[in-house]
């Protein structure tokens, strides 16, 4: 199963980061061989709409979950529209993140923050 | 003559300002633009006997007509477009109405409705017109909101426009057309730091200003600085006075005291004197 995963750098060694919208990459792992892509996050410079535009290439990704500490409602309703899961990520490293989660050791993300809209207009 | 009155930071006093202004204008018009938020009712209580709909166009699509080319999901600079389960997905309050979707789909398999997102409501009080504009809650755009209530604003008389706090678009679209613009500060290092941005937007605009200084205390000035920095005119100072806290706490008018009313009348002179424009 392939999940997504808000990182702070390149690599499985590298810390899940606290943005999903503006998170400079996503790490997509595939669990069951723990083969990793990088994603560069073209979201990260958007004016407004980040976590939209970051869940759809979430969503083209064909990622089945996605692992993040904070998520907000327009990237939640891309997510959820896509039948993608939206896990709770505690402080560690995206390769501790993914045993957790073969472990079924992490969490449904229930606070879904009401986001930063504005767009950047206000 | 169209005075507007803004300031960088929230909570200064500029709808203290406006609605005194306004009274002391006498058959003046007061637009509240400040639509997150419009608060100058509360002082001014005007009888409302007009209602109007703020509406915005949305793109629409038909799900027959699109083949899927995500062209308007790329278009869109607001990001207010996701494409999901082969069909495109509309987050309505980040559109800001461009039509650009539409126009870039070969399909034509967009069209346009019109979706409300807040309110015009015009009334009387006494001399006064008074008309706010409301942004409807949880909606994320009020440049619509303040372009439609400006769009009636009168063209004679005294109008005193009551912008949203801040320097960005809506307040630029609040004072685009202003004659005066009125800079509302308290003498705090966080208010100056805040005047200093609304100090460059109307040097942007070339508008003619002036300052006020709000809750003065005489203890320390550091908007003085500025204003002689800047060559912009104090133009009143308004004391940090308990009297004035428990007027504006009752929903009260500063110049039905005659010791304010002064203050009030010397600021509305000086404006009228710079005669506006730039």
């Amino acid at each position: 199963m392939k999940i997504a995963i808000p990182s702070e750098g390149k690599e499985l060694g590298s810390a899940v980061c606290q943005s999903f919208g503006r998170t400079i990459y996503f790490i997509l792992v595939d669990t069951d061989t723990q083969n990793f892509t990088v994603l560069d996050n073209e979201a990260t410079a958007a004016q407004g709409g980040a976590g939209i535009k970051a869940a759809q290439a979430i969503v083209d990704s064909g990622a089945e979950a996605v692992v993040t500490f904070h998520c907000g409602e327009n990237a939640a309703d891309v997510l959820k529209a896509a039948n993608i899961k939206i896990l709770k990520a505690v402080p560690a490293t995206v390769r501790e993140i993914v045993e957790k989660f073969k472990k079924d050791k992490l969490s449904e993300l229930t606070e879904i923050h009401a986001g930063y809209h504005g767009g950047g207009s206000q | 003559m169209q005075i507007a009155v803004l300031s960088g930071k929230g909570g200064t006093g500029k709808t203290f300002v406006s609605v005194n202004l306004a009274v002391t204008a006498k058959n003046s018009t007061y637009l509240d633009c400040d639509v997150e938020e419009p608060n100058g009712h509360l002082f001014l209580k005007p009888e409302i006997h007009e209602t109007e709909a703020v509406e915005i166009a949305v793109p629409e699509f038909d799900p027959d007509a699109c083949d899927g080319c995500r062209a308007c999901i790329r278009f869109c600079r607001f990001n207010a477009l996701a494409f999901i389960k082969e069909k495109p997905y509309l987050f309505a309050e980040l559109c800001h109405s461009c039509s650009g979707c539409m126009l870039i789909c070969h399909n034509h398999a967009i069209h346009e409705v019109n979706r409300r997102i807040g309110m015009i409501e015009k009334g009387k009080s006494g001399g006064i017109s008074v008309i706010t504009g409301t942004l409807d809650s949880g909606e994320a755009t009020s440049v619509p909101v303040i372009r439609q209530l400006l769009r009636d604003a009168p063209t004679e008389g005294t109008v005193i426009i009551d912008c949203p706090p801040g320097s960005s678009c809506t307040v630029m679209e609040s004072i685009r057309n202003s004659d005066f613009c009125l800079l509302v500060a308290e003498p705090t290092l966080f208010g100056i730091e805040n005047l200093k941005l609304v100090v460059q937007l109307v040097k942007t605009f070339h508008k003619k200003c002036g300052i006020v200084v709000n809750k003065d205390t005489e203890i320390v000035d550091p908007i003085k600085v500025l204003a002689n920095e800047s060559n912009i005119p104090v133009l009143a100072r308004i004391p940090y006075d308990q009297g004035l806290a428990e007027i504006n706490a009752r929903g009260g008018l500063a110049v039905e005291d005659k010791k304010y009313e002064k203050i009030f009348r010397g600021l509305l002179v000086k404006i009228e004197k710079s005669g506006g424009k730039s």
